[in-house]
């Protein structure tokens, strides 16, 4: 295997276009590293990332935040203004292994990886993270919710990988909260999990609103349906039944040692709900 | 296969080895450097026996590969006693017996050191989520916790 550590993202590219054997990249390694002990993976090619510029900083930028792809998960928990303005991404990210994972595992590793699963995904998704990606053919800006294609497959191409993710300006009166279900309470997988993130009005009304569920389908998805039937209500029992409704409509699980069918679907439902609830908290509103 | 030079500094000491690019930290902390504190439980970054800090960071010498530490700063267990003086951690873990096999203990030393460094004065629950990425298998970690928890108290009268 040769490890690069390359001057640039365009060399970066090139390196990974010409590559002809199997190539990996670096940032956290908290999958990669473990793939290649079990060896499910013989890389050819390691690409370092980690040392080239805003890789590992958190900027700012048109009221939102650029989030370096090496930004390990401790680093983005100890930054006070994106933990204000987007909790629930924060909360998501912090989720995802011990604390010694979390000095490396990164947010921009958890998404390329794949999992249905990624507890930084749900939160990047209805917060409508764009991620930068950087590839042979230039630089190009992708909706998070369009990178993962399938359990540990994504959308980029050979030679591409992803540099930042952008946290845009979040509304006035607004929140976002994340949460899972795991069987224990510490270092676990996803059995089924949910993102909300929504704006109010002055008076606490709904205008608009996003939700997200994870492992309960190939990928993280997107439940617009979820997110309209909150739109114009301040969550009434209504509004929540429909949301529910809409979410467990948008389940396609897998039956597997973790979770069954039923009770994938079922919590997802739950946790939406109960995201729904924290983050409408989070805005400002009043129930 | 080639092996590659690489220059970091451990336990304050500047270090050179060469190792081959697949080779995690722990094996060469282990097998090129003669450090064999830190311990290979799993491998795959569940048990946390192997953590070491790099940077200033807790993590798992099994996540880390040896290339990835060229100029980095690490610290093992080996350099947490300084001289025959113990760490409080480490004579509090002796004094209340929070270890039996001791596998394990390497890796919750540094990783409790590196709390306590964060937060002097942490709750019981904090300490237990902190460490959950610690495995034990002998003690059921009662002992474990009451021991950061003495070692801390010590620590913020000294």
């Amino acid at each position: 295997m040769r490890y690069v550590k390359p001057e640039s993202f365009e060399a970066a590219a090139t390196l990974l276009r010409d590559e002809t054997g199997i190539s990996r990249i670096l940032a956290g390694g908290t999958d990669v590293l473990v793939q290649l002990k079990a060896e499910m993976v013989e890389p050819d090619l390691m690409v370092d990332l980690k040392h080239l510029p805003g890789m590992r900083e958190i900027v700012a930028e048109d009221g939102g935040f650029r989030i370096g792809a090496a930004v390990s998960g401790a680093e983005l928990g100890e930054h006070d203004a994106v933990k204000a303005m987007w909790p629930g991404v924060v909360e998501g990210v912090e989720l995802i292994g011990s604390s010694q994972v979390q000095s490396r595992a990164t947010m921009a590793g958890n998404l390329c990886t794949g999992s249905p699963a990624g507890d930084a995904v749900p939160a990047m998704v209805t917060a409508e993270a764009v991620a930068r990606v950087h590839g042979p053919d230039g630089v190009r800006d992708v909706p998070v919710v369009d990178i993962p294609t399938g359990p540990g497959k994504n959308s980029l191409s050979k030679g591409e990988f992803i540099t930042s993710i952008y946290l845009p300006a979040r509304p006035a009166h607004a929140g976002d909260a994340y949460l899972r279900f795991i069987p224990r309470t510490e270092m676990d997988i996803a059995v089924s999990s949910a993102a909300v993130s929504l704006a109010l009005d002055e008076d606490g009304t709904v205008t608009s609103a996003r939700v997200a569920v994870g492992a309960v389908a190939p990928t993280v998805r997107l439940v617009k349906d979820a997110g309209a039937a909150l739109v114009g209500s301040k969550l009434d029992d209504a509004a929540i039944a429909a949301m529910v409704h809409a979410v467990e409509a948008a389940c396609s699980p897998i039956t597997d040692k973790r979770g069954t069918i039923e009770f994938r679907t079922k919590t997802a439902g739950v946790l939406a709900k109960r995201a729904a609830l924290i983050a409408y908290g989070r805005a400002g509103g009043q129930l | 296969m080639k092996t590659i030079p690489v220059a970091t500094t451990i336990n304050g000491d500047e270090t050179e080895f060469l190792c081959h690019t697949d080779e995690s930290l722990l094996d060469v902390l282990r097998d090129r450097l003669g450090l064999t504190g830190a311990k290979e439980g799993c491998g795959t970054g569940d048990c946390g026996a192997c953590s070491v800090m790099m940077n200033g960071r807790l993590v798992c010498s099994c996540l880390v590969l040896g290339v990835e530490t060229e100029g980095a700063e690490i610290e093992t267990i080996e350099g947490m006693a300084k001289g025959d003086t113990l760490h409080p951690l480490q004579r509090v873990f002796l004094e209340e017996a929070a270890l039996q096999c001791g596998i394990c203990t390497p890796g919750i030393l540094v990783a409790a050191k590196a709390l306590l460094e964060k937060n002097p004065d942490p709750t019981d629950t904090e300490v237990r989520y902190w460490l959950a990425g610690n495995l034990c298998r002998c003690t059921g970690y009662d002992k474990i916790i009451k021991a950061v928890q003495k070692a801390a108290a010590e620590m913020r009268a000294a």
